[in-house]
């Protein structure tokens, strides 16, 4: 790994310099999730009493249990429907602010949502969607639509997308517009005078080269939406109905901490390290590959 | 932009709008609803425009919150989120500066075997081990603790590679000048690279005081005692609340003035923002 | 004020690369010593160690009475000018002068008298408050030598300080550099790929060619008795003529004494010291026949580049003035028996 040509010599300091940042890291990340580990092979009988290893009877019996592959599918449905929701609105902006001269200020507008929380935004669109005088039923019954994400699942998973989604655009926006700027001018000019025309053009030019930004946009929204909604979901439907909106990390949190039921809990911890795991592989391979340019 | 055709910027003029539009107006609701008095969320449709109550409202929750929702005071929950965002920050700030110094400016025994374990708490986000951290969080005593709330989250890969992409651009003759000007390295580290470091601290700051203020399962885990509620966390318990009696008015309050210093931070600091943003994906 | 002592330097890298292979070089108090050869030739390896900022993998080196091999750069009491020059760009002209003697804990007093007196004599005392990025590349590289003269150090260590600066303006500081080096006496070393920088500033030059050192000596010595082929070839521009004696080659020459004319040899003859004539070449001279390929003429003089023969190895002769020769043209030049090198093919060594 890379350093300077030249070094400190210096035996203790560069220790002292990582103390901290590695004890963080050992006792509340590695101890944590080696914990984690241990814990998926162990099973408490249902008074506590006992606690016997069960090599991956915890494993086995989640994905038996009809309630985790729920989760399982929702977490799917609900992971790709955000990155695409978001991605495809960021995209659009992105691409309209590319084609106009001075965007100063509507930057400036669509990118301050990042800084709000999950759990506020989640918040801002229950008050949005509230069944009895909420703004979005209300436009929807006028087209006969009767919205009840109370006890309508759909209705349920279209509100957590939407809420979610809503702060991610203007992140996806950011890296979109970066990604569009760094394209060079002569290329369209060079396509335009091939003959190409703005939509052509786009498809023909842009989309191939923001492709990396794409790629990368959407590592990171998945990684958003895997794990950082659990707010969103907290804070508004906790998984109702009927567990429509459950995803994978809400319901490690329900089952450990509130069920608590440690061996399915730990299990499932390990299940979601092992996506991150793979996230962020695929991820620097990306980060590798971009370093050739 | 490569030809003029007045339809097409009219219509990305459009776009831009309605995006904005769009992105604003649950925002804009909200900022309505904390105006208007209780009884206009009963039934029809959300008020538009905004109504007399605003001060009311706002002195209301920031001085004394809603008894029901068994939530402290608005002020209380505001002011314990500042210490945390401000203690994660600097504290992921200043342990991941000093650990980049020691990767890029020295060589010794287990320098790599450092490395990977730092990298790896990018593969262990909170959501991922929450009950064992809790345990451990619990053995150490740090429940209902500030030192609680921040320190276990001040451990950072993303900051710790930002310093480390930022010195190793950092020319190599400075520091052997400043070597032969009898600089130690910590000498060095002060006098040069913490200020060549300024504007990526200032911008990390930005994206790391958004990211703490934030935090929401973390501190809805280890706080039981609401002399410790954060207010981003707190929200939880006051939405329960309006589903039951519709006291919006006062939730959006809240939700206002939760926003508030984060947004406040991103508009004020937008380049900033934009680029901690940016350089802490690299 | 030092000598330096190199005593069998040598400088192997982890990974098993030698890069300086056994360098001895005695540097005389005051002297200012050049250290040319082509890049990776090893020789910022081995002022870097003579700084300090590469450890020394065997020999030692000696600073004074000092064996300085385990000191630490700030302790070796030498300054270094650096080829980006290193400016701190967070702090003003004064306070990048100010900063070593601030950390070897001198007095306010002496730091101020020392800085302007640096200022003076490199007429940046104006420029005292900006910061390096106001500077222009030239004004840059007054500061980074300030900022050694202020420190009134052992020695002076320059690592290419001119190779960053347009051609003009490296002329300039080539004569500034050696005008204050004579006022201070100061013993310096100095790297540079460019011979002509290290003709014109050095008292004597090392030519350093693989991690190994080829000649040392003065400017007028190298350029006179070159020990090697490597020499012959480096210094000098245009380089010297350098005529393997195979295949016949010594068939192009007249009056070329037998004792010279052997296979395995090389005949090196500079461009300037080559006359065109229309005779055959005199007592104690030697001629030789060419065909003009092309001509350059840069007003002052013009240089004839060719082929010996008919078509042999390239040979260059610079005239006065300006040139009517026709590429094509057949044509003869002598040049003094004395001013012709001999060299031995298999060991690049001078024979003669």
């Amino acid at each position: 790994m890379q350093t300077k040509r030249t070094v400190f010599g210096n035996c203790v300091l560069p220790y002292l310099l990582l103390l901290p940042q590695l004890a963080v890291t050992m006792v509340f990340f590695i101890w944590p999730a080696g914990q984690a580990v241990w814990q998926s092979f162990l099973q408490q009988d249902p008074f506590g009493l006992r606690t016997s290893f069960v090599w991956f009877r915890n494993y086995e019996r989640l994905f038996h249990d009809p309630n985790y592959l729920n989760a399982l599918g929702v977490t799917v449905v609900f992971s790709i429907s955000v990155a695409v929701l978001s991605l495809g609105l960021g995209l659009i902006l992105a691409v309209a602010v590319d084609r106009l001269v001075k965007t100063r200020l509507y930057s400036a507008l669509i990118v301050w949502p990042y800084a709000v929380a999950p759990a506020v935004g989640g918040v801002l669109w229950w008050f949005m969607a509230n069944p009895t005088i909420g703004v979005v039923p209300y436009l929807l019954r006028l087209v006969g639509y009767d919205w009840n994400h109370a006890l309508s699942p759909t209705d349920a998973m279209i509100f957590v997308v939407v809420a979610s989604s809503w702060k991610q655009i203007s992140y996806n926006f950011l890296f979109f517009v970066a990604g569009l700027q760094a394209i060079p001018g002569s290329l369209r000019e060079a396509a335009a005078i091939d003959g190409a025309g703005p939509v052509k053009r786009f498809f023909t030019i842009t989309v191939p080269l923001l492709s990396p930004t794409s790629f990368f946009l959407l590592v990171v929204n998945t990684v958003y939406a895997l794990f950082d909604t659990f707010p969103v979901i907290d804070a508004t439907t906790k998984g109702n109905p009927q567990q429509s909106t459950t995803t994978l990390v809400y319901k490690v949190y329900q089952d450990g901490f509130i069920a608590l039921d440690l061996g399915s809990s730990a299990a499932q911890s390990v299940i979601l390290m092992l996506i991150v795991v793979l996230l962020t592989v695929v991820q620097f391979r990306w980060v590798e590959r971009r370093v050739q340019y | 932009m490569v030809e003029n055709r007045p339809w097409l910027n009219a219509l990305s003029h459009l776009v831009l709008i309605t995006g904005v539009v769009v992105v604003a107006f649950p925002v804009y609701l909200a900022v309505i609803a904390s105006t208007r008095g209780p009884n206009d969320f009963y039934s029809g449709l959300v008020p538009l425009l905004p109504g007399p109550h605003a001060l009311e409202n706002y002195s209301a929750m920031f001085g004394a919150g809603l008894s029901t929702s068994g939530a402290p005071p608005l002020g209380l929950m505001m002011t314990n989120s500042l210490i945390m965002a401000l203690s994660i920050a600097l504290g992921k700030i200043a342990i991941s500066i000093l650990s980049a110094f020691a990767i890029v400016y020295f060589r010794f025994r287990f320098r790599l075997v450092a490395f990977w374990i730092i990298f790896i708490t990018l593969m262990l986000p909170v959501e991922v081990r929450i009950l064992p951290t809790f345990k451990v969080v619990a053995d150490l005593g740090m429940l209902n603790s500030y030192a609680g709330l921040s320190i276990p989250l001040i451990a950072s890969a993303t900051a710790t590679f930002l310093f480390r992409q930022f010195f190793l651009t950092v020319p190599d003759e400075l520091m052997e000048a400043a070597r032969v000007d009898g600089a130690g390295p910590m000498k060095f580290f002060r006098d040069i690279l913490l200020p060549l470091s300024r504007t990526n601290i200032a911008a990390l700051f930005v994206i790391l005081f958004i990211y703490g203020w934030n935090q929401y399962l973390w501190p809805l885990m280890i706080t039981t005692d609401t002399g410790y509620y954060t207010v981003v966390m707190g929200i939880k318990r006051l939405v329960a609340v309006a589903d039951a009696i519709p006291q919006w008015n006062y939730v959006m309050a809240a939700v206002v003035l939760a926003m508030l210093p984060p947004v406040v931070v991103v508009v004020a600091m937008q380049r900033l923002f934009v680029r901690g943003l940016v350089e802490t994906e690299k | 004020m030092a000598a330096i002592t190199l005593s069998d330097v040598r400088k192997v890298y982890a990974g098993g690369v030698e890069a300086v292979k056994g360098v001895s070089i005695d540097i005389a108090d005051g002297e200012f010593l050049v250290l040319v050869g082509p890049s990776g030739c090893g020789k910022s390896t081995l002022l870097r160690m003579v700084a300090g900022l590469e450890t020394i993998s065997s020999g030692t080196i000696s600073i004074g009475e000092r064996v300085v091999n385990r000191l630490e750069p700030a302790e070796r009491d030498i300054a270094m000018v650096f080829q980006n020059y290193a400016l701190y760009p967070h702090m003003t002209v004064r306070q990048n002068l100010e900063y070593g003697l601030k950390n070897r804990g001198m007095a306010k007093d002496e730091r101020g008298r020392r800085i302007d007196e640096a200022a003076r004599a490199l007429e940046i005392a104006q420029l005292l408050d900006r910061r390096p990025r106001q500077l222009s590349g030239g004004q840059r590289q007054r500061v980074a030598m300030g900022r050694a003269i202020v420190r009134e150090p052992a020695a002076f260590l320059f690592d290419e300080p001119l190779s960053n600066l347009d051609a003009k303006l490296r002329v300039q500081m080539r004569a500034e550099i050696r005008r204050l080096q004579s006022a201070l006496r100061t013993t310096s070393l100095y790297v540079t790929h460019d011979q002509l920088e290290a003709m014109t500033l050095a008292d004597r030059i090392v030519v350093l060619n693989a991690g190994r050192v080829e000649q040392i000596g003065t400017p007028m010595e190298l350029y006179e008795r070159p020990a090697s082929l490597f020499v012959a070839g480096f210094i000098g521009s245009p380089a010297m003529n350098l005529v393997p004696l195979a295949g016949g080659s010594a068939q192009a020459f007249d009056n070329l004494p037998a004792a010279l004319a052997e296979e395995g040899r090389v005949l090196g003859v500079r461009p300037e010291h080559l006359e065109l004539t229309d005779r055959l070449a005199g007592e104690g001279e030697v001629g030789l026949a060419m065909v003009v390929t092309s001509v350059e003429s840069v007003g002052a003089e013009s240089f004839l580049h060719g082929a010996l023969g008919e078509s042999g190895p390239a040979i260059a002769v610079r005239i006065p003035g300006y040139s009517r020769v026709e590429p094509g043209v057949r044509l003869r030049a002598v040049a003094p028996r004395a001013l012709l090198h001999v060299f031995d093919q298999t060991s690049g060594r001078r024979a003669a």
